[in-house]
């Protein structure tokens, strides 16, 4: 699956890849991870607060950082 | 309750007399920290779960083609609940401005929601008591609104920067939390904003506390009181460039209050180091031109100094 982090660079956006790599290993998916932080792709996401987290091209998260557990069903629900 | 705890650690535990100098100034300390700290914790946590609904897709929603007056006032009390950090303000503006919310309400938002908040609120009604905390909520909204009004009436749309009329902002339905994943995000929430902030609150207890009994108490008041008709600009002056939260500035609030500087020169310190800084004139560089960005300081800056005045002449 394709993991996309939403952000221009602040430490939230940090944390928030940090946090999605390691839902994605407990799950032990395979995934491709990509750091969109180009203002124009953000905003065609339709996203208007960073961070925020796509899955496969789809918005699920925008604007915190969602615990670990959070983000594994997320990745489970896709 | 907490004035049992107090008493039970400083002159029980620590065996220190009431009347003593350092006795009765780390009693304060305890009881005023465990005060605190408790407001913070339970206030926090409220707002966030109560924050958790306001999404700024949402905010957008209402505020989308609102009329002047209404709008502002919206846009600034939304400012409040609509969880907002200046990281993101350039996708906010743009989303702001793209779904049809006016220039002027947008500037609203941008004014209050870094300024008025549940932080600001717990730690000046902590440290000063309810008056002085409403006062600065209410006159932090009425600044809000009337920056953005004017703003509005300005009709600087056409320096806006241009790119941000073309953007294509895409629509997205974000997914739904919880009731209990809320709980979860709040908790965690207050946990990092505790974290983050307990050593200026605890600086800013403790300069009421010690600090007060051993400078003179009139140091500043000598210079800046309300007999000198500049304080009250040069101290937003000061504070529009620095940057800071509201826990970050409550140290420094502490120690001008208690060295005699009048309320409403320091309120207008304390909005003027939230509302304006440096970096966040820099983040906005990208979506305003130089006319607007620096009209909107300007303004902001002008509204505050009004205020700062206010207080000094009625209380």
């Amino acid at each position: 699956m394709k993991i996309q982090i939403l952000g221009t660079g602040c430490a939230k956006c940090k944390k928030l890849t940090e946090q999605a790599e390691t839902a994605a290993k407990e799950l032990g998916v395979t995934y491709e991870l990509e750091k969109v932080t180009d203002i124009e792709k953000i905003m065609a996401f339709g996203v208007m607060s960073t961070p925020a987290l796509a899955v496969d091209g789809q918005v699920k998260v925008s604007g915190r950082v969602p615990p670990v557990d959070e983000i594994k069903s997320l990745l489970k629900g896709v | 309750m907490l004035q049992r705890l107090a008493d039970v650690i400083t002159w029980r535990f620590l065996g220190l007399q009431p009347g003593t100098h350092l006795g009765d100034a780390l009693h304060f300390f305890i009881y005023d920290s465990v005060k605190i700290f408790l407001l913070l914790t339970v206030i926090v946590f409220v707002i966030a779960v109560v924050r958790s609904y306001f999404s700024p897709e949402r905010t957008r929603q209402i505020l989308s083609h609102r009329r002047e007056y209404v709008g502002n006032l919206l846009a600034a009390l939304l400012g409040i609940l609509t969880p907002f950090c200046s990281c993101s303000a350039v996708p906010l503006f743009i989303g702001f401005v793209e779904s049809g919310v006016p220039l002027g309400v947008t500037f609203s938002f941008l004014v209050s929601s870094p300024m008025v908040n549940e932080v600001a609120l717990v730690l000046l009604w902590g440290l000063f008591g309810w008056k002085i905390a409403m006062l600065y909520i209410s006159t932090g909204i009425s600044v809000a609104i009337v920056s953005g009004i004017v703003i509005g009436r300005l009709k600087m749309e056409r320096y806006v920067e241009d790119y941000v009329y073309q953007m294509k902002v895409g629509s997205s339905a974000i997914h739904e939390q919880s009731f209990r994943d809320r709980i979860v995000c709040a908790n965690e929430y207050t946990t990092d904003l505790l974290k983050k902030i307990w050593p200026y609150v605890l600086v800013g207890i403790g300069i009421g506390g010690f600090i007060h009994g051993y400078a003179p108490a009139d140091l500043l008041a000598r210079y800046a009181g309300k007999g000198n008709p500049f304080a009250v600009p040069v101290a937003v002056l000061i504070g529009v460039p620095l940057y800071s939260n509201a826990a970050g500035v409550i140290p420094i609030v502490q120690a001008l209050m208690s060295k005699g500087l009048p309320i409403g020169t320091v309120l207008a310190f304390m909005m003027a180091v939230t509302a304006l800084s440096f970096p966040e004139a820099v983040i906005l560089k990208k979506v305003l031109k130089l006319q607007l960005l620096l009209t909107f300081f300007g303004i902001v800056a002008l509204s505050i100094i009004a205020v700062g005045y206010l207080f000094n002449a009625v209380l």
